[in-house]
């Protein structure tokens, strides 16, 4: 406990406010340890990918940011998990309010099976406890459509149903359908794992667009996206973390074998 | 093996009939390729057919056919024959003004009288209480089963719901005869307990199950990653049901309840004994009353095959049928105009 105040005095000393900061957290799905002893730092307004080999538990971090693992009832947590300041694990922590705080984008792109305006307007009334003016929700969902770039695409059919637009579509408006109810934290897990190499590189792009305003967790198996598109690398292996670093120190000198071995392609 | 092979060619080749004319250029001899007994080369067999897994094919195939039309055949053979009974009676013999509009059923009468509305009113009365008790029971069991129990709590649920469904319906006539009749006697202070609201109830508790088990489906079919993604945007276990898992399950749900409806109208033992099985136009759930099932099956024994009577019992089976297959075209039309509105 005392270690954390002083890190955190520390970061603020530095100006590198941290958004999301967890310390000796430790995750169980029954009696399996998924991850041990985590301690991260993701800086504000910045975007950090989360890199290691599959099953190193990266998903499982990301999904007890915002507690989204608990719906499987299994799961047991220990440590501390910030989100701007805010202690999430303690229990007078309201989920649904961490989850409008911390927004999470899903590796295939989940859109409601509703209009595409009424899945941008979701959180938002959810948020508001029912719905609001016309034009406060027409102003709401011009505003998070201009956001992530797909506001000219699809302003003429937003009553059409979101999953018959594209994958990339669909998954820029699950970005966007956050951003009504102001997140401070995106949290993405492969986000464009489903989209074929032109949309990976819009949604690149929209990320990066974004970052400032929000700070971004994204999980990545693909290298040249963890290279061109973040702020930061973290890398994983077998539930702990290894490296975190500055991308462009990571991918060029990275400070351990593990790191440079999975880097090279060696394992994962 | 490789040996074996080779062997196999040498000792072939010399043995082909002599001034057979060379068909294969020389040095490509056509030996089996994996050793074993000679075999023609691959696309020489393109026409061949007949073996172990083509025979079976055809009879899978043929089996398979057999059985889907024979759902078509026998719901023909059904309705030519309650149409042949009591069709061409319907439309030339019979008063089908006073049928549909005079509640007086006295089939016996020396000038009988052939009035169905009251057996009408009967059904309908029975079938509408049945279901303002079963849709509440039967969503709600659903939605706690499909979406909040978990582990061995849902598994015996489940069980118990399939093992009411299968509940013979005599028996649940005999609950209706035994128990509740008594308890309603008690309760509201009524003479007789043999009622709409006896049988209502009845019928009400044996839909339930058979409406349970198919909306269930509908809930589980609806993908989790929708309940994961409205969770994730904050949404409490309640929102999450109704905005985003009712609806899109809405046409599970609806085929659940029409189905509910159809057992409703087409029960017939338990209906017989827990109403009264009295001809009477029912003004309220404590009358007794008789339902067009019912009628059928208690009267068409002591009919005259062919007699008028006899006619009258079919007349109804058809009006049975074509409310049920109306229910059904209803019931697709709503889904499919559900299905437009949501693309
Ligand atoms: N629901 C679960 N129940 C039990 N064990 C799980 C569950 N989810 C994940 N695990 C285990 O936890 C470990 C970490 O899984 P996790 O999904 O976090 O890995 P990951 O790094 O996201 O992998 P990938 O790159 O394949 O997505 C794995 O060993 C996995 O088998
Ligand atoms: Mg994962």
């Amino acid at each position: 406990m005392v270690s954390d105040t002083t890190s955190t005095a520390a970061a603020t000393a530095t100006g590198k406010a941290k958004a999301i900061q967890t310390r000796k957290l430790n995750l169980w799905y029954g009696s399996f340890q998924a991850l041990f002893d985590v301690d991260i730092d993701v800086v504000q307004g910045k975007v950090t990918s989360l890199i290691g080999p599959s099953g190193c538990g990266k998903s499982t971090l990301l999904r007890s940011i915002n507690r989204i693992n608990e719906r499987l009832g299994y799961v047991r947590t220990t440590g501390t998990i910030e989100v701007m300041g805010h202690n999430v694990l303690d229990p007078s922590v309201e989920l649904t309010q961490l989850r409008r705080a911390a927004g999470m984008v899903f590796q295939r792109p989940n859109p409601l099976p509703l209009s595409i305006r009424d899945n941008l307007l979701f959180a938002y009334r959810l948020d508001r406890g029912g719905k609001g003016s016309r034009s406060d929700e027409d102003e709401v969902v011009e505003k998070a459509l201009k956001e992530v770039l797909l506001w000219d695409q699809v302003k003429d059919r937003l009553l059409q149903k979101a999953t018959e637009l594209s994958l990339e579509e669909q998954q820029k408006l699950c970005i966007a359908r956050l951003l009504p109810v102001k997140p401070s934290v995106l949290l993405m897990d492969e986000p464009c794992s489903a989209l074929d190499p032109e949309a990976t590189r819009a949604v690149e792009d929209l990320l990066w667009q974004l970052r400032g305003e929000y700070s971004i967790l994204i999980v990545t198996h693909n290298m040249a996206q963890a290279r061109r598109a973040s702020d930061e690398c973290i890398f994983m292996l077998m539930g702990k973390v290894v490296e975190h670093s500055a991308t462009v120190e990571m991918f060029v000198t990275p400070k351990h074998q593990e790191t440079a071995d999975y880097l090279e392609g060696r394992f994962g | 093996m490789s040996d074996n092979t080779v062997d196999n060619t040498s000792s072939g080749t010399p043995a082909q009939p002599p001034g057979k004319p060379p068909g294969k250029p020389p040095g490509k001899p056509p030996g089996p390729p994996y050793g074993g007994t000679p075999k023609r080369r691959r696309e020489d067999r393109l026409e061949d057919r007949i073996d172990a897994a083509w025979i079976w094919d055809r009879i899978a195939r043929a089996t398979i056919f057999l059985g889907g039309i024979s759902a078509i055949v026998f719901v023909l053979a059904i309705f030519l024959f309650i149409a042949r009974e009591g069709l061409g009676f319907a439309l030339s013999e019979l008063d089908l003004g006073y049928f549909f509009t005079s509640p007086n059923w006295r089939p016996t009468n020396e000038t009988p009288q052939f009035g169905a509305l009251a057996l009408i009113a009967g059904t309908a009365s029975i079938t509408g209480l049945a279901m303002l008790i079963a849709v509440p029971f039967a969503l709600g069991a659903a939605i706690y089963i499909g979406e909040f129990a978990t582990g061995k709590t849902r598994e015996t649920l489940k069980v118990l719901v399939e093992l009411l469904a299968a509940t013979p319906s005599v028996v649940w006539g005999f609950i209706g005869l035994s128990i509740m009749n008594p308890l309603i006697i008690e309760m509201f202070d009524v003479p007789i307990g043999l009622t709409v609201l006896n049988a209502g109830i009845i019928l009400g508790l044996m839909a339930a199950p058979i409406m349970t088990t198919i909306a269930e489906d509908a809930l589980k079919a609806v993908p989790d990653s929708y309940r994961e993604a409205a969770e994730a945007m904050g949404a409490t276990r309640w929102q999450i049901i109704r905005q985003v898992v009712i609806p899109s399950a809405k046409h599970g749900l609806v085929a659940a309840i029409l189905l509910g409806v159809g057992r409703g109208f087409g029960e017939t033992m338990a209906v017989l004994m827990a109403s009264g099985h009295a001809i009477n136009m029912p003004t309220s759930p404590f009358d007794s009353a008789r339902a067009l099932t019912a009628t059928i099956a208690s009267e068409l024994g002591e009919t005259a095959n062919g007699s008028e009577h006899y006619r009258v019992l079919f007349t109804l089976g058809i009006f049975l049928f074509l409310v049920t297959f109306v229910i059904n075209l209803l019931a697709d039309v709503l889904v499919r105009k559900g299905d437009k509105k949501r693309s």
